[in-house]
């Protein structure tokens, strides 16, 4: 399992990886937000915790049409499944790893872009807690994605299609939280722990549905 | 160990390609399936492995190896297809190394099985840098780095030149001996001391009417 992992981080660091590609299409995002937005920083502030997210959640759907694919063209998919360890852990260790190289990087980087979009602390302090909560669950349920368009040419655009509305509700608590934690009434901590419920449920549902596709996809 | 196929068929699609299939391969024993392009070799070695689920039948293994008690078919079996499994973006000692970690049941060392094939030395060399046949025969290697005692082996010399088919051959005889069993698909002769062999053309016009 360590062996998957290793293997999967190593790849995603090397040159055609997708580790460098989304962080740098993320920053893309949170830099062509000010402009156009246009000189209104007060506008820029309250929208920043949404373009982060948005940012994230396009970053992150970026290198997952590459998650099984790559594995189903050169014949390592076959391998995994005749292999002792249960498919649906390995579609963990692949979501995780995927994580690892996407969604914690860019939650890592929100103090900066923060700033860009002229953010408060707490606002920024905030994105990092709702991002670094709720970023493993694009992976989780891309996973699924990943796995039901492995065989597919062209899969990436039918993935965004599947993923993006299942993503929608930790857009909405995750915004919501950040929102929450700037404007004074409103609570922080129930949209922040909407989010990490939605998060760890995907962490089981994600790889049993994705090795459920995975094994039905089989040719 | 034997390996028994009962009443084997497989759908690709809407079609049968193979229809009430029945053999069994004996411990020690390697089975050559043979049939024209399209005759359902792949499919029968891929439904084997369990890479592609069976209409009807049943594939069981009588008196598996203590160490494989527990295991089920697919676990017992390398299957080494048109594809050699292996990242280009990794060097052949990581790409071994990898498949080592993760297969169970860990045989030879990396260096070993490299000597073997006569790949040792290119540990560092990355693997999109190998021509075919190089690729091929880390693909053999990889057969040598995990045991499993059913070898399932598609068209497996392709690519490869006379001095690597006869190597490979040895290789394939050496399992035999060890008690291992294959099944391999395949035009050209393989070098088997012995084998059986399972014509496929047959099974496939009544698959296709």
């Amino acid at each position: 399992m360590t062996a998957l992992l290793a293997r999967d981080l190593r790849l995603a660091l090397r040159s055609g990886g997708g580790a460098a590609t989304a962080l740098l299409f993320y920053l893309a995002v949170v830099v062509a937000m000010p402009f156009a937005v246009g000189p209104n920083a007060e506008l820029l502030a309250t929208i920043g915790g949404a373009t982060l997210w948005i940012g994230a959640l396009l970053a992150g759907l970026l290198g997952l049409e590459r998650l099984f694919q790559t594995d189903h063209e050169d014949g390592s998919l076959d391998q995994m499944m005749l292999s002792p360890v249960p498919l649906p852990a390995q579609v963990f260790v692949k979501s995780l790893a995927h994580w690892l190289v996407t969604g914690l990087p860019l939650t890592v980087m929100v103090p900066v872009f923060g700033l860009f979009l002229g953010m408060q602390e707490t606002a920024i302090a905030a994105s990092i807690a709702t991002l670094l909560v709720g970023t493993p669950a694009i992976s989780f349920i891309g996973a699924v994605g990943a796995a039901v368009t492995v065989s597919l040419p062209r899969g990436g655009l039918l993935l965004s299609v599947l993923v993006l509305p299942l993503c929608i509700p930790v857009l909405i608590f995750g915004v919501g939280a950040i929102r929450a934690a700037v404007t004074e009434p409103d609570p922080f901590l129930p949209p922040f722990l909407l989010v990490t419920a939605i998060s760890l449920f995907f962490s089981v549902l994600g790889p049993f549905a994705s090795a459920y596709a995975l094994r039905q996809g089989l040719d | 160990m034997r390996l028994q196929i009962e009443n084997l068929s497989v759908k690709r699609g809407e079609e049968l390609v193979l229809s009430a299939l029945s053999f069994e391969v004996q411990q020690g024993r390697a089975l050559i399936v043979r049939g024209h392009n399209g005759a359902g070799k792949s499919t029968l070695l891929r439904a084997i492995a369990g890479l592609l689920p069976h209409e009807s039948g049943r594939i069981l293994i009588a008196e598996s190896p203590p160490e494989f008690a527990a295991a089920s078919v697919p676990q017992l079996c390398h299957y080494l297809g048109g594809d050699n499994a292996m990242k280009a973006a990794m060097s052949v000692g990581e790409n071994l190394k990898f498949w080592r970690d993760f297969s169970g049941q860990t045989h030879l060392e990396i260096d070993e099985a490299l000597d073997i094939v006569g790949l040792d030395g290119l540990q560092t060399v990355p693997f999109a840098h190998l021509s075919t046949g190089q690729r091929r025969r880390i693909g053999i290697a990889r057969l040598l780095v995990n045991y499993r005692p059913i070898w399932i082996l598609d068209e497996p010399t392709s690519g490869l030149d006379a001095a690597s088919e006869e190597q490979f051959a040895a290789l394939m005889n050496v399992h035999l001996e060890d008690g291992g069993l294959i099944i391999a698909a395949t035009h050209v002769p393989l070098g088997l001391e012995s084998a059986d062999e399972l014509e496929l053309s047959e099974v496939s016009v009544e698959g296709n009417h």
